[in-house]
């Protein structure tokens, strides 16, 4: 008999709204054991080949089944040292669900059918950080005179400082704000991953004797030829994409424009939320446009919605995105639930110029419509303009989402780190070493715009060539 | 991030100004002229970007000098030495260019007279001919003059009301100058509509004048984008590409509405923890 997939719980979306806390509740042990028993245990399975770490999807959903859950985890923690994280954040539904053999053939992402592998990361991740399952520590004698410097405190920044740390590197971490965990933090609302599940992971890092250097900034406060100097034998780049494209559109500049960056930044790391009690302030719309269909693009929508509703606002909060939902690199829950909480949506929409008032205020955003034409490089079907089909939205405040770009101040200060064209960072596919020797890199800085999963990848890879060379 | 002392160099009329030393030995042995830092006095505040304004490698210190004007500032200028900050980060932005221009006109109004004085003493190093034209409200306003004497070659000092020096604006004496004298570089910082009278006075000249900018920012480390300025019609961010623009190119009245964007707040978060 064909088993239908087990919901995931969450918070209803009309309380979710007004407030911060997170909205998938996950599952609880007999639906972990109903969703895990759906899955057919295939002789050759295909989800494990759509993960970008490649965790035995298999095992550790078996031993879900068996309720050996503390062996479901280190069956995850093998290739993945954050399953609550990436359990509550990889795009599975473009990974290992949409390999599941569940899913249909020819879709763009996942069934519904397919097997809910991210809730179930999740329920094992959970299991483990709730039952403090330490991973062993395999203490190698050799290298506890070594010492590594890894910059920025990001996904790819932990996951490499805590496989150095297992094997008895000494690490410390260089993090220019003043608090760790880089995107992750200033990034991903709270709502969507909260921060104890966070500071689980970087606390774990602390036990492993992890140095945490905050409110230092690599490129300024110290050279990478410096921190050589110091003492370190190898350097590890986990620099991010933090750096906001614009659309280059006439008066983007106006007051209540924001980058999507300083948006979520002021309410995730610095609170607005909690102004005047927290004291960095930002700015609350009546008509908010979101421009962009990423995942950052949904968490600004779904931020501006909750200011919305807890000061008391009529919600208004609408994306516009210049291709069609189903090109929306978000992932699909995201989707879903910015849908569910009331965000609308406006497809097929381009934005041509901003009109303020005489206070410098947005007041409106002219647009184009668009249609679909032909594919572009990215397989994508890439937008056309229709002529003469200009119109205006009503907007107050615009958070403008459309991607981000490698940071650049370490880069500059380092004229002999080879970068690319989009000034990421050039490395060896297979050790992760720069152009620089002794200096490896990985995450955004690497790839460009990616997952934490992706991240922690190339952040293992870089770990492994460190040691083998330590 | 300690404060070793803490000093109001003007308590007058309600204008406060303080000065804070503080330990800070990374940023103090890096710090170059031009360059400024980021603090939070404590975990639920703002970060805000603060001009360098001395360091003192030997004591691995740093100073800033400050206008208390809203909630931050004040929060900051109520610490006392022993006190420590929540964070400090830096050194941030591009340093001012320090090379021989020739002769240097520094123009510093109000608090700004601070952030030129580093700016003086290395361009006097390095050969440059200075003149400091100094502004403030008043008298008892007035700041950092025997350091800017000792820092220039010629000084002057304009009052809005003619309690001290000559009555008038810095741009008055800076026309004046300009008429009877070729300068090679025009230093300035100040608020915004004194930067911007003095690069519309330079411009008749064509001289060329650097401004450093106070654009509002958050991380100020480029993530954010909060302190863009368009610059000859490009859009750059203050603290990654700056503080220092070409004043020729820079559109004062977009900075200007842009650093208004949250007085509403400023005004509420003020009237909240009124001023002891």
């Amino acid at each position: 008999m064909k088993k239908e997939p087990v919901k995931v719980r969450e918070a209803s979306a009309e309380i979710r709204a007004g407030n911060f806390e997170e909205v998938v509740k996950g599952y609880s042990e007999d639906e972990a054991l109903l969703e895990a028993s759906r899955c057919l245990q295939c002789k050759n399975p295909l989800c494990s080949s759509g993960c970008p770490v490649g965790i035995d999807i298999k095992k550790f959903i078996h031993q879900i089944v068996q309720q050996d859950y503390q062996s479901a985890y280190f069956t995850i923690r093998e290739k993945s040292n954050f399953p609550s994280i990436c359990g509550r954040v990889c795009p599975a539904e473009y990974q290992c669900r949409k390999a599941c053999i569940l899913t249909k053939k020819g879709l763009p992402f996942a069934s519904e059918q397919a097997i809910n592998i991210h809730f179930l990361e999740r329920f094992a991740g959970d299991y483990g950080k709730n039952n403090n399952l330490d991973v062993p520590v395999e203490i190698e004698e050799k290298f506890s005179k070594v010492k590594v410097a890894v910059v920025g405190s990001g996904p790819a920044g932990l996951c490499c400082a805590g496989e150095l740390a297992r094997k008895g590197v000494q690490v410390d971490i260089y993090e220019s704000l003043h608090k760790t965990g880089g995107v992750l933090r200033y990034g991903i609302p709270p709502f969507r991953l909260p921060w104890d599940v966070l500071d689980f992971e970087i606390n774990y890092l602390q036990k492993l004797g992890v140095n945490f250097i905050t409110n230092f900034l690599v490129g300024k406060a110290r050279t990478i030829k410096e921190l050589f100097a110091q003492g370190y034998s190898r350097i590890f780049l986990g620099l991010g994409a933090g750096v906001p494209s614009f659309l280059g559109i006439k008066g983007e500049n106006l007051c209540n424009i924001y980058s999507v960056n300083e948006f979520l930044t002021r309410v995730n790391l610095m609170s607005a939320y909690k102004f005047p009690e927290f004291h960095t302030p930002v700015n609350i719309g009546k008509n908010v446009l979101i421009v962009g269909g990423g995942n950052t693009a949904m968490d600004a929508a779904r931020v501006a919605l909750r200011l919305q509703k807890i000061n008391g606002l009529v919600l208004n909060t609408k994306v516009i995105y210049r291709r069609t939902e189903i090109e929306m690199p978000a992932r699909r829950l995201e989707i879903e639930h910015a849908k569910e909480e009331g965000v609308k949506f406006e497809f097929l929409v381009q934005p041509k110029e901003f009109v303020g008032d005489e206070r410098g205020f947005v007041r409106k955003l002219v647009c184009l419509r668009s249609k679909l034409g032909e594919p572009d490089s990215s397989g994508r079907r890439r937008p056309v303009i229709i002529e003469g089909s200009e119109f205006e939205i009503d907007c107050d405040l615009c958070v403008i989402a459309v991607g981000l770009k490698a940071n650049q101040i370490l880069i500059n200060a380092t004229p002999e780190l080879k970068t690319d064209k989009y000034s990421d960072v050039i490395v060896d596919s297979e050790s992760m070493e720069s152009s620089i020797k002794g200096v490896f890199a990985g995450g955004d800085i690497v790839g460009g715009e990616g997952t934490v999963i992706e991240a922690m990848g190339m952040a293992k890879k870089a770990a492994k060539s460190i040691l083998q060379n330590s | 991030m300690k404060i070793i002392s803490r000093e109001a160099i003007i308590d007058s009329a309600g204008v406060r100004i303080i000065k804070l030393s503080l330990i800070a030995p990374e940023i103090s042995q890096k710090a170059k002229p031009g360059q400024f830092v980021v603090v939070m006095v404590d975990e639920r505040g703002e970060r805000v970007p603060l001009t360098i304004v001395d360091v003192d490698i030997n004591a691995g210190s740093i100073t800033l000098i400050f206008q208390e004007a809203g909630l931050t500032t004040r929060l900051l200028g109520a610490l006392n030495a022993g006190d420590s900050l929540y964070a400090l980060v830096g050194p941030l932005g591009h340093p001012t260019e320090i090379k021989k221009f020739g002769k240097v006109i520094l123009a510093g109004g109000g608090v700004g007279i601070a952030e030129i004085l580093p700016v003086a003493r290395a361009l006097k190093d390095a050969g440059n001919h200075i003149t400091a034209i100094l502004g403030s409200r008043n008298k008892d306003l007035l700041i950092l003059e025997a350091e800017l004497k000792g820092a220039s070659d010629q000084i002057y000092i304009m009052t809005d009301d003619g309690s001290y020096g000559r009555k008038g604006f810095t741009t008055d004496m800076l026309k004046e100058l300009l008429d009877k004298d070729k300068y090679d570089l025009i230093y300035s910082v100040g608020p915004i509509p004194m930067m911007k009278r003095v690069a519309a006075v330079s411009r008749e000249y064509n001289t060329k004048t650097l401004v450093s900018l106070n654009a509002l920012m958050v991380d100020a480390t480029g993530m954010c984008g909060c302190c863009r300025v368009s610059v000859f019609g490009q859009v750059k961010f203050s603290c990654v590409d700056g503080p220092d623009f070409d004043g020729h190119g820079v559109d004062w009245e977009e900075l200007e509405k842009r650093n208004k964007v949250y007085s509403v707040q400023e005004k509420h978060i003020c009237n909240l923890f009124p001023a002891s």
